[in-house]
């Protein structure tokens, strides 16, 4: 098995579903010649060629209504919106178009699409290249929304979103596109949409996390580990929906929550997987739950370490809850 | 009917580059003429005719409370149905909202309509939608949107898909002048551009975007004239001149169908109506406005040229309306007579299969009590 990055396995997972699948298209900003601004999609148009890796002018509404309407003459398309700060002006294409578009019909006609795009601060990127807004789109009927942390995953999980019978949200943290290595399989293979996995097992208390925030949960629990402390460590994999069965079967045996996420605090995916996590194992938790996230400010430049929820922040959240 | 020879020669806004069949004299012009059997030229007066009259009908159901919406086409028949019969079966047509003629001509029932109007369980949609946001695959129909110019670029990618395809299919997108203002306006007319898509963008210019003049939408001379910018012919039309929109429309879908990219035309025509039966037109605009296109009428200047012919008579006109009265009453009839969609039905096709939550919520539903309005 080849040792890869994210980068490499995403490229990797883009190649598989496109010999596999002439439907298959990708389009976006920069996406052809240069292979990406992250070089995610490098080698692709030469291989593929032009007609089926497109550079498309700098318009996300553009990029996402022209992709609809590919999906709905049967293609599969792949867009690239650059940055998931610059997805806002494809805001309505996704919610009130793509989204809807099965239901609207009355399953008539689908519209089909995996749209991927880069996430996350930490790569001193400052308010237009660093936001994480999964929960403008978790709250979105007829999304799926996923997010992985790994090269494995993220080439698994994405020639599965290709598969899917429903429009995907693939957001890639890309803070750690080069920095998360590991083993990828040749060829396709998929890691099923909807399921997340224990990283790590625990005792103690459920640390849940995703996309370049599971490593910092994870060092939090290591660290943890060192005063005593066990935390179990969920990988979300797929933001919504959301493997309710995997968080519940370990909050039941734990009794002990914390929810990690990039994003601001309030109106974030955090409240709702704590929420959930209340209606569905209150009588099981022996601690109120927490969440360590950024701050409700905008993405901040020169603060962004102190911004972003990592493991300095974690570790005592970890330690106040179990000691609860 | 009013006398031929009481209307003015040219409608208001006309200039010299605005392509017209309909000549002063009732003769045709030799340049423009899409030389129709006198068999066609009757099924354009019939969808013509079958269109308005649907339309008042819908609105006379609004007023007496028994369906709660309408968007109609008065006076922009000539627009919407002398472009739909340009295309050919297998073209997509990605509508605005005020378009159900064309569909009735790609041969939507008449029956789904006012299924769809009424949104009962029979309704192509299942109730889920507003009347009139009906869609159809096997028409070639694209699901219709409320928000203004979305469908631009959704229609320019279908085309493009099918031009990547090596297909001739190509897809008209109407959308209102208001809608030039929109952003998926430029993307749509942009990537059209730019990738030579065989798509054929027309612009119902009705004058009238709800309450807001064509003249708040931009300070162009014309709507046609964007089009230069994208690398686009555009082509002004007389949206009420049946004849001229179906040739420049059949034009248009050669061109694209020939591999030699999009055309945009402007057809120029009237609101005749409010915007649809939640508007009251008379707040805005008043008889000086709408009695210059009054006389323009599209219906009544076709009436006028076919009676002038031989081929159509007060009495075959009497007999159409008569069939659609019949037909209209019959589909009210059987839609007012079916339930609405099942509850359950709520939760289909958010996605392809039920995730956990919808499955848990549909469960509450369906054991919680039912709302004291009724649906």
């Amino acid at each position: 098995m080849a040792q890869m990055n994210m980068v490499q396995a995403i490229n990797d997972a883009l190649r598989v579903a496109m010999r596999r699948d002439a439907r298959v298209v990708l389009l976006g900003e920069d996406v052809g010649r240069v292979g990406g601004v992250f070089r995610v999609t490098s080698g692709l148009s030469e291989e593929f060629g032009e007609d089926r890796v497109v550079d498309t002018p700098l318009s996300e509404n553009g990029i996402i209504g022209t992709a609809i309407g590919m999906a709905l003459y049967g293609l599969v398309p792949v867009p690239e919106i650059q940055f998931a700060d610059f997805i806002y002006p494809a805001y309505d294409q996704i919610v009130n178009e793509l989204a809807k578009y099965r239901y609207r019909s009355g399953g008539d006609h689908s519209a089909k699409m995996v749209i991927r795009t880069p996430v996350g601060g930490g790569i001193r990127g400052g308010h237009y290249h660093s936001q994480h807004p999964e929960a403008a789109f978790v709250q979105v009927p007829g999304l799926k929304v996923v997010c992985p942390s790994n090269p494995y995953d993220a080439k698994g999980l994405l020639l599965a979103a290709i598969e899917d019978p429903d429009p995907v949200l693939f957001f890639e943290p890309k803070r750690v596109y080069r920095a998360a290595k590991g083993d990828v399989p040749e060829g396709q293979y998929l890691v099923p949409l909807e399921s997340a996995r224990v990283v790590r097992e625990g005792a103690d208390l459920t640390l849940i996390g995703y996309g370049a925030m599971l490593y910092e949960a994870l060092d939090a629990a290591h660290k943890a580990a060192e005063q005593g402390v066990d935390c179990e460590v969920i990988d979300l994999r797929t933001l919504w929906p959301v493997d309710i069965h995997m968080l519940l079967e370990s909050v039941k045996k734990t009794g002990r929550l914390v929810v990690v996420h990039e994003a601001p605090k309030t109106g974030g995916f955090g409240g709702e997987l704590v929420s959930l996590i209340c209606e569905k194992a209150f009588y099981h938790l022996q601690a109120p739950p927490v969440r360590v996230t950024g701050f409700d400010t905008p993405f901040p430049y020169a603060l962004e370490m102190e911004y972003l929820p990592l493991s300095h922040r974690i570790l005592p959240a970890v330690l106040e809850v179990v000691r609860a | 009917m009013t006398a031929p020879s009481t209307r003015p020669s040219l409608p208001p806004t006309f200039e010299s580059d605005v392509v017209r069949v309909f000549g002063d004299d009732h003769e045709l012009s030799e340049e423009h003429d899409p030389r129709l059997s006198e068999e066609e030229i009757v099924t354009l007066y019939r969808y013509m005719c079958m269109t308005r009259q649907i339309d008042e009908r819908f609105i006379a159901l609004q007023r007496q409370g028994r369906v709660g919406f309408h968007v109609g086409s008065l006076g922009e028949e000539a627009t919407i149905i002398g472009s739909a019969y340009a295309l050919r079966p297998k073209d997509w047509v990605f509508p605005c909202y005020r378009e159900f003629g064309a569909a009735l001509l790609r041969g939507f029932p008449l029956q789904r309509l006012v299924d769809n109007v009424f949104g009962n369980k029979n309704d192509v949609v299942k109730g889920r939608q507003m009347p009139h946001h009906y869609t159809s695959r096997q028409i070639g129909w694209a699901s219709i949107s409320s928000p203004v110019g979305t469908q631009i670029t959704q229609a320019v990618g279908f085309s493009w898909a099918a031009k990547l395809q090596k297909h001739d299919t190509v897809s008209l997108v109407y959308f209102g002048e208001g809608a030039t203002s929109s952003s998926d306006f430029h993307s749509g007319m942009n990537f059209a551009g730019v990738f030579r898509v065989p798509v054929v963008l027309l612009c119902r210019n009705n004058g009238w975007a709800i309450s807001v003049p064509s003249e708040r939408q931009t300070a162009s001379h014309t709507f046609a004239e964007k089009a230069q910018a994208y690398g686009i012919p555009g082509i002004r039309v007389d949206g009420n001149d049946v004849l001229a929109v179906l040739s420049v429309t059949r034009r248009a879908v050669a061109r694209a169908a020939a591999g030699l990219g999009p055309t945009m035309i402007e057809a120029i025509t009237y609101r005749m109506g409010g915007h649809s039966t939640s508007d009251d037109p008379n707040r805005y605009r008043g008889a000086s406005d709408t009695e210059p296109w009054r006389l323009l009428d599209p219906i009544e200047r076709l009436y006028d040229f076919l009676c002038g012919k031989g081929i159509w008579s007060p009495e075959q006109d009497q007999q159409l309306k008569t069939q659609v009265a019949d037909d209209f009453k019959a589909a009210v009839q059987a839609a007012e007579g079916t339930s609405p969609p099942a509850l359950e039905t709520l939760f289909d096709d958010v996605y392809e299969s039920l995730p956990w939550h919808l499955v848990e919520q549909r469960a509450q539903l369906l054991a919680g009590p039912r709302s004291p309005s009724g649906h």
